[in-house]
Order: C-alpha cells, then structure tokens, then sequence
C-alpha cells in the first residue's frame, strides 16, 4: 500500500522534474525577473547574504509550487473553485473576528505557520469570478455583473477593514479585469465607472485617519516631513538623482545613508531606479509588460472560458501590482502597501504570485489544439 | 423569439473572439498605462535630474522628532495632582549596532534588562527607522547610570538619554481617579499611530489619564538634524517645538478628597460627591487605595503580588467597577416614580402590620419593624423605611414600569463619566433576567426590587449620581471630573461646558417637595437621626442596609453580640444638603457595616463638613483658581497618614 504509494509518488515528482509542462517564454522571463530581483536586493539591503538567500528559497518554494499545481488541470481547478473561494473568505472572516479591538490584524496562525488570507484571495477570487461567469451567457448582463460584483465586495471589504488598502486593491482589480476581458458592454463599464466616482466622497468617510493623511500627503508632501512625506520625497530624490543610466550598481547613496526607508521592500524600486537610472526602468517594465502579454496570449490560446477569463485576469492584476508600486516610489500615487512583484523583500507575495503562474502553466498546457 | 435563443445557448466562438478583442484593448490600455509611468520617471530622472542629484548630493539632513511634554493634572485650586519629572533611560539606535542579540546580552550584564523592556523595544524598534533611537530601559537608577558610564565604549549606538516622566505627587489618595500612565507596550504600538507617539514612551493606562489620552498627549515636534556620514548630528538646522499636552483641572477639591478618605478610617468602600446643579464631582475615593507610582516605570513582581492578593483588592475602584445591592436607598427614587407614574398620590396611605403576603402564597415579605410601622403615608413611609409600602407600590407599578422609571437615573447602566471602565451593576427588569435563566418573571421578585434587594446591584457612582439628579429636582446632568482645561497657550484655563443631558426627569415640582419632605424626615426623626446635629443647612438623606449573606447561609452569623455583627450589611448613605437648595449630593458604601445610617451616615456628613469648610474659606467654587498657594486645612491628614496599609486590620471581622 505505502509502497504503491511511494512509487506513484515518484513517477509523479520525475514527471513534473523530466516532462515540465510549462511556457518557455514566459518561464525564462520569470527566472529573469528573479534574478534581477536578487540582485537588487543584494544592492538594496547592504549585501545582506543572509537577506538574499531566504528571498531565493521563497523563489525556490514557489517554483517548487508552480511546478505542482502546473500538473493539476483547469478542470479540476474550476471544481475546487467554489469551495476554495468560500473558504479563504471564511479564514477572512475568522481573521477579522479574532483581531477585533486591534490594528493590522491580517494573520491568521496555524499553529505552524502564519499567513495572511487576503493572500489567497488574490488567485481565488479571479477563480471564483471566472468560475461564475464560465457556463453563462456572454457578455454578461445587469442581473450577473451584480452577481460578480458581490463576490468581489464581500472579500474585499474585509480586507479593507483589516486594514490593508493595497491588498484590497489587487484582489478587486483581479475580479473587475476577469469581468471586464469577459466582454462587459462599454456602456455598462461607463455606468459603473460613473457610479464608483460618486461613491468616492462617502468612501473617503470610511477611510482610517492614517489612510487620508496617505492621499493628503501626496499633495503636499512636505506637510508631514516626519511621516509619509518623508517617504515621498527621499524616494523622489532617489528616483531623480538616477539619471538617465542611474549610480551604478551598490552605489545608491539614498538607501546606503538611509534617508529612503523600507528601501528592501515597497521602497526597493526607488533604489532600482537610484542605481540603474531611466534605462534600468525602461528595461524592467519592458520585461514586466512581455511577462502581462505572454499571460493575455495564454489566455487567448485557452481551451474554455474559465481558463481564458482566470488566465487574462491573472495576468492584467500583475500589471496593478507594477503600475501601483512604481507609481508610489514615482511620487504619483499614495503611499500603499504594495510591493513591487519579485523585487520586493519578504511577505508571501513572491510565493502567491509564483502559485498564480503554476495557474498559467497549466491553462497553457492544457490549451486549445490547433488544427 | 431572439432573445429566447440567444439566452439558451452559449456562443462559443463569438465568445472566444471578444475575449480576444478585450485582450487586445486591456493589453493597449497596460502599454499606455507603463507609457504613463515612464513619462513620471523620465520627468523625474532627465528633466528634474540636476534638482535631484543636488538635493541628493547634499542631502545630509534628518529629522528627528521631540516628544511633547505630557499635560498635567491640576485639582479646581491648582494642586498639582500628576507630575512631569526627569529622569533617565536608556535608548538604543538600532542601525549603528552590528549584532543587536549579542549586545543586548552584553548590555544585560551591566544593566538589568527585564522582559518587558526586551519585548516592547524589539516591537518599537521594527515600527521605526532604523537611525531612530528606541527606548530600551525606562527610569535608570541613580547606580545604573553610573555602571553604563564606566562601560559606555563598549557599546556604541547606546546612549543614557534624559525624558520626563510621570510623578503623582499625592499618591493613593487620587490613584483611581486620576490613574497612571505607563510603558507602551506591544498592543499600544498597533493601536497608536507611530506618528503622533513618535520619542514617546507612555500612554494613560488607567483613570483619566487614559480616558483624556489624545487631550493629555500634546503633539510632537521635530528638528532637522544636520548629519555627517557616520550620521553624527553636526547641528541642528531647524527646530519645530513640539506642542504640550492640554492640562486638566479637576472639579475635586483636594480637601474634600482627603476628608472622604479619611472618613472611611481604612475601612473598605466607596464614596462619590456631585454638585447637583452640574454635573461636577466633588470627591471619588476608593479605599483602600495604591501608589500608582509603582506602576509609571514597570511594577515590580513582589509589589504587584502584594496588591493583587491584598483580601482588601486596593486595585479595584470601588466606586466606579463596585456594584452592590443597594437597599433601601432606592425608595425615594421609587416613590417619586409612583407620583410621576400617577400610581400614588401623597397622602394615599398603607398599613404596614410587619409582613406583607402575595396573595394565594404562603411566603410571606417582612417590614423591619416587629408588628410594623401601622398607618403609613408617602413622607412617612420614607422617613420610616416601611417595606410594606414599597412592596405595595413596587406590585402595582409593576415591574416594567418600574425598571423603565429607575433606568432614567442611569441605574443598570452607565452615568457618562468621563472614566471608561464603569460597571453597569444591575437594575432588575424583565430583559435582564430573561438573558439569564429560562424561568419568567415573578411577581414576587417585583416585591422585593421594590427595597432595593433580589437582583439590585448599583455602584456608589450611580447611586451618587442617581442622588445628586433627584438633589437638582430631576434635572439631568453627565458626571464630569473634569471642569477646565488649559492648552498650552492658554493663559487661563478654559471651563468645559456641561449642559444637562436631557429634559428634566420630574414633571411635576410638587412630587419633588414631597421627597425632599421624606428623606428630611429620615434625618429628623428616622433612621439618621442626629446627622444633622451641628450643621448650619438642612440635610435631606436615606440610608440603605442591604444583607451581604444569605440568612440561611452559614457566613450569617446570628450571634448579635459578636464582631459578625458589623460586618454583616453593606451599609448606604446618600444624602444632599442644603434641603432647600441642594448644592452638594453624596452616596457612600462601606463593604461591611452594621446599618446604613450608623455606618456610612457619618461618612456623608464628614464630606458635607469639608464641604461647608470650604464655601467659608476658598472663592467662589465654580472658578478654579491654578496659581493659588493652599492654605492647610486644620486636621486633615496627610498622605503618608493614609491608613492603607492597616486597613484589613480595622476593616473586616
């Protein structure tokens, strides 16, 4: 019994190691964008070896885990789906009941470990989306646009209680684009668009203090020198004093004298900018935008529409993640909790966005055949 | 039928197509979006990059934040109450030391390095930057200064840095109404915003100083430090002062305080003094008492076993978290509500023969006079603490009405003072016991809430407040401790408003004429007789006795001639003075006592006479006066005199 066990095992662990099926373009610019992450990290967190090797085996985990899941079927996925979507927002919910009467409370411990729900909202709830538009008429109308649009609210407010805005964020922008690549009528997308603005005052009112001060800082940044306008503007000097080919590598003076904090996590791109200047940028958000449209082009070679809508929308929330962090270091938008997707230092996020591609590979293997 | 079709099928390759088209556009609208922000970066690295590269260049100036000094706590005259003093700690900047493991452990051989300080300086430290100093260890003796300076090269990015700490300079006597402040801890960083409490090391913790938290804090400033490569400090460009706390001025009378203490001669209770007219407290104590000293810079384990195990719980504010039944101190209140209800009219009368039996029921409920007090009406009713009448008017006001009436004195629920921690105690209704047991409601139990016992629990702040509302002819005021503030800036103290809460509870003026009438009857001839005897201004009151056992319980002791005697109630007394034109209300408990009126009458009447003391001595007592110096008032006993330690030995049998 264990033995059979054993053995399948195996031939199961050779078959994922000797027969990958994975997308080689977008597998290499992974590896590429990993590398560059490390590398920057090296530079970013003080030649910290000890820093760089436990960001390479949360990279080695991940792979680990795109590997695996890469093997499951879209099929099966989409029978899991529901169940798994109902049961991150219950770790959502157990979360928000046992942190009441705190701050940030966003962990949930197992015992052997700790990790964050809202994490795994990111990749379910573009399931759960596509998991309900799949048998249904498209373009969506009014009465399944609700239907999503309440799958997308309830998490979402939760994780916006917790706090945590930039969270909250990703995973309502992971649902809305699995909506939006679904063929939603333009007009409908105005309307809501329309009435998203007008609740924008009323949302304001709901927002923590520390959050207004955020957007009222970026305005004005040197009104609260101490706090996040101190953020705003060293990584402003940062970025700028770049130039166009940038310090050089280990020669950032702006995270080395530690006027930029959080320089090894959602500050980390402000250094990337200060050392390898306008060129490094330009040559990393071309490597970020081949990665988003080898995603989209998975998603249009897809077999059926919950791999198409799961795939397109995991790969358009890959650019939220860029556009946010890059336009936070950039002084152009609050600052907010995200990071920037494989350069960033620490959190699960490496690890759910490598879960995420595992997603990919497998809708990429399992694609339509061309005759 | 189109439509009909349209919906019954699934348009595969139509489907397919438009996703591709939607992928298309997404994809554009990305490309443009990565445009947008390379445009923001080259504005930032080409157009701007010689502004930048200058401010980087000379980019040799951090911040460094100055915490505000705390606010201070006055008493109304401008005794001071709580204190900033320095001192010195030790702090620590996490980036100038390599291994910060090995030097905590190194550290810990010269200067003791507790748990706590461990665990709230690894949690401070991962909320700041890392050039920010953290606060390691508070309050350094006078010895531990010493043995770091002698070994202070050893550990570079550690400094002994001076900071005001919190002092209180009358110990006990004010340290459940005034509280303490101590360390930040774990939980407080995830709940303070790091902005605000950026060099600070305490937060209110207890009493006013954390109810009056965000007023007490004050704001913090910051300098621009101008730093060299190794971030040494060569001078400081540019300072923003930081903005001190809002002081406080109590509406308590230090005096009167301390008389009230006093008057409890370490026996274990509580007393509370409003001015009727607003709302303002008089006098708050809680005995016994503790040094909230112990608790500024971390208590240490053996203080902190001897308070919690003292049988006396000096930690706990009896006034405020003690609920007890409150006996018969609850008539006056129930009668006025039989008037308002319509139920009684003043002169309807009872005849009281010593028990009262419910109908069809062989239990029967007893008056404590043997035989009874005969014919009785309202004002003698009081006066003579009949339960028969009250059991008669509870059962005919029923219970709802009842428990509706009393709620409107905040009894069962909280008084608004500006304290957090206040303990509802329990005003007996049908909701309330319906939460608690499957059985209904008895008739019986109507019986017995109408003197105040069966479920009743009330505190002495409720009942203080219940006393001083019916004292200010029902008119409603929230109970302020509180009366002025004083921001920095402010050359006089500012004095808050208290309007009154709401409409006043009595409708008709001559209901309030026939309690008054009652409870100056219980002085002149009932239960507190000789009260008032030496006293310029009538004194309208009522005491309560409530049973601390049961009577069929072991604890009650029916040996009338032993200690357990005086040990056997919770003795009540409120009270309000002058009767005409009430300007001071009091309700004081004692734990143990042999009857109310004996017992804590006196309790009442030594608040009323530092009261009156005062009206002779001091100006007018609704301006507080900060910079007068106090005169001592003969006989009052100084703090160190307060009998706290030797209050189990006189208190308890």
């Amino acid at each position: 019994m264990i033995d059979t066990m054993t053995i399948r095992l195996q031939r199961f662990l050779r078959r994922i190691l000797t027969r990958p099926r994975i997308d080689l373009p977008l597998a290499m610019a992974l590896i590429l964008l990993a590398m560059v992450g490390l590398v920057t990290l090296y530079s970013a967190s003080d030649s910290s070896l000890s820093m760089v090797s436990g960001q390479a085996a949360r990279f080695v985990l991940g792979a680990a885990l795109l590997l695996l899941i890469s093997r499951i079927p879209p099929s099966v996925l989409r029978n899991w789906t529901p169940w798994l979507y109902l049961a991150s927002t219950a770790f959502l919910v157990i979360v928000a009941v046992l942190g009441e009467g705190r701050g940030a409370n966003r962990w949930l411990n197992l015992g052997v470990m700790r990790f964050q729900p809202s994490e795994l909202l990111k990749l379910t709830m573009p399931m759960m989306v596509a998991w309900y538009l799949h048998p249904r008429q498209l373009p969506p109308r009014w009465k399944d646009i609700a239907v999503v649009g309440l799958l997308i609210a309830v998490p979402v407010a939760l994780i916006v209680k917790q706090p945590d805005l930039g969270t909250a964020l990703l995973v309502a922008a992971a649902g809305a684009f699995a909506l939006f690549l679904s063929g939603m009528a333009w007009w409908r997308m105005g309307l809501i668009v329309a009435a998203v603005g007008g609740m924008i005052p009323v949302a304001w009112h709901f927002l923590h203090q520390y959050q207004r001060d955020r957007v009222l800082t970026l305005l004005n940044p040197e009104s609260d020198p101490l706090g996040n306008g101190w953020h705003i503007i060293q990584s402003q000097i940062a970025v700028g004093s770049g130039g166009m080919y940038g310090k050089g590598f280990q020669q950032s003076t702006q995270s080395r004298l530690d006027f930029l904090p959080e320089h090894t996590t959602d500050f980390i791109f402000a250094v990337f900018s200060e050392e390898f200047g306008l060129v490094g940028v330009i040559g990393l958000i071309v490597l970020y935008a081949f990665i988003i449209g080898r995603c989209l082009w998975i998603a249009m070679e897809a077999r059926d529409t919950y791999s198409r809508l799961l795939a397109g929308a995991l790969g358009m929330s890959f650019f939220v993640y860029v556009f946010v962090n890059g336009g936070m270091v950039a002084g152009m938008l609050p600052v907010v909790g995200v990071p920037m997707p494989m350069v960033s230092y620490g959190g699960t996020s490496a690890v759910s966005l490598l879960v995420g591609f595992g997603v990919l590979m497998s809708i990429h293997a399992n694609r339509k055949m061309h005759e | 039928m189109p439509m009909k079709i349209r919906r019954s099928f699934k348009d595969t390759r139509g489907e397919s197509a438009l996703f591709q088209r939607r992928a298309v556009v997404g994809f554009l609208l990305i490309l443009l979006s990565f445009g947008l922000l390379v445009s923001r970066f080259h504005f930032l690295q080409v157009t701007h990059h010689d502004e930048f590269a200058t401010r980087s260049t000379n980019n040799s100036v951090k911040p460094r934040a100055i915490p505000p000094a705390r606010g201070l706590i006055y008493d109304r005259n401008g005794v001071l109450l709580a204190d900033n003093v320095p001192a010195f700690r030790l702090e620590v900047v996490p980036d100038k030391v390599p291994d910060m493991q090995a030097l905590l452990t190194e550290l810990g051989k010269v200067v003791p390095l507790g748990q706590d300080d461990l665990d709230a300086f690894k949690k401070q430290q991962a909320q700041s930057r890392r050039f920010d100093s953290v606060p390691l260890k508070l309050h350094l003796t006078e010895d531990e200064i010493d043995r770091f300076a002698v070994n202070r090269w050893r550990f570079p990015g550690v400094d002994v840095v001076p900071y005001l700490t919190r002092h209180y300079p009358l110990g006990p006597l004010f340290a459940h109404v005034v509280g303490y402040v101590s360390r930040i801890d774990t939980d407080d960083l995830d709940r303070l915003d790091p902005d605000e409490y950026k060099g600070t090391s305490h937060v209110g913790r207890t009493g006013l100083e954390r109810y009056y938290e965000d007023v007490l804090h004050g704001k913090p400033g910051y300098e621009l430090d101008e730093v060299n490569a190794d971030g040494r400090i060569q001078q400081v460009l540019k300072t923003i002062p930081p903005t001190p706390g809002t002081n406080l001025y109590l509406s308590i009378d230090v005096r009167m305080q301390k008389a009230a203490v006093a008057a409890f001669e370490g026996r274990p209770g509580a007393a509370v003094a409003i001015d009727p007219r607003n709302g303002q407290v008089l006098a708050m104590v809680s005995v016994p008492s503790f040094d909230p000293n112990l608790f500024v810079n971390g208590i240490g384990r053996a203080d902190y076993t001897a308070l919690t195990t003292d049988v006396d719980k000096p930690l706990l504010d009896r006034a405020l978290k003690g609920a007890y039944p409150p006996g018969s101190t609850v008539k006056p209140f129930l009668a006025l509500g039989g008037l308002e209800y319509g139920i009684r009219r003043p002169e309807d009368t009872v005849l009281s023969t010593g028990q009262f039996c419910l109908p069809g029921q062989t239990r029967c409920y007893r008056d404590d006079t043997r035989g009874g007090d005969g014919t009785v009406n309202m004002v003698r009713a009081i006066e003579k603490s009949t339960n028969t009448y009250f059991y008669r008017l509870a059962l005919d006001m029923g219970i709802d009405r009842l428990s509706s009436w009393m709620s409107r004195f905040s009894f069962g629920g909280k008084t608004g003072i500006d304290l957090t921690g206040e303990a509802d105690g329990i005003l007996p209704s049908r909701e309330w016991k319906a939460k608690r047991s499957k059985q209904g409601w008895f008739p019986g139990e109507t019986v017995i809430a109408g003197i105040g016992q069966g479920y009743w629990a009330v505190t002495p702040l409720q009942l203080g407040h219940a006393m001083a509302t019916l004292a200010g002819h029902g008119m409603p005021y929230l109970p302020r401790l509180v009366m002025a503030t004083r921001a920095s800036g402010d050359a006089r103290p500012q004095m808050l408003a208290n309007p009154p809460s709401g409409p006043s509870l009595i409708q008709k003026p001559s209901d309030w004429n026939v309690i008054n009438e009652g409870m100056r009857a219980v002085i002149t001839g009932g239960t507190g007789k000789g009260l008032n005897d030496g006293f310029p201004y009538p004194i309208a009151g009522k005491s309560g006795t409530a049973e601390r056992f049961s009577r069929t319980s072991d604890a009650y002791d029916t040996n009338k001639n032993s200690a357990h005697l005086a040990a056997r109630h919770r003795a009540w007394f409120e009270a309000y003075t002058p009767a005409d034109d009430p300007k001071i209300a009091a309700a004081a408990v004692l734990e143990a006592g042999a009857w109310g009126a004996k017992d804590a009458g006196p309790i009442v009447r030594k608040i009323f006479d530092t009261w009156l003391l005062m009206q002779g001595s001091t100006a007018p007592s609704d301006t507080p006066l900060p910079y007068q110096s106090l005169p001592a008032p003969a006989g009052s006993v100084s703090v160190e005199d307060q009998p706290v330690e030797s209050s189990s030995s006189e208190g308890g049998p």
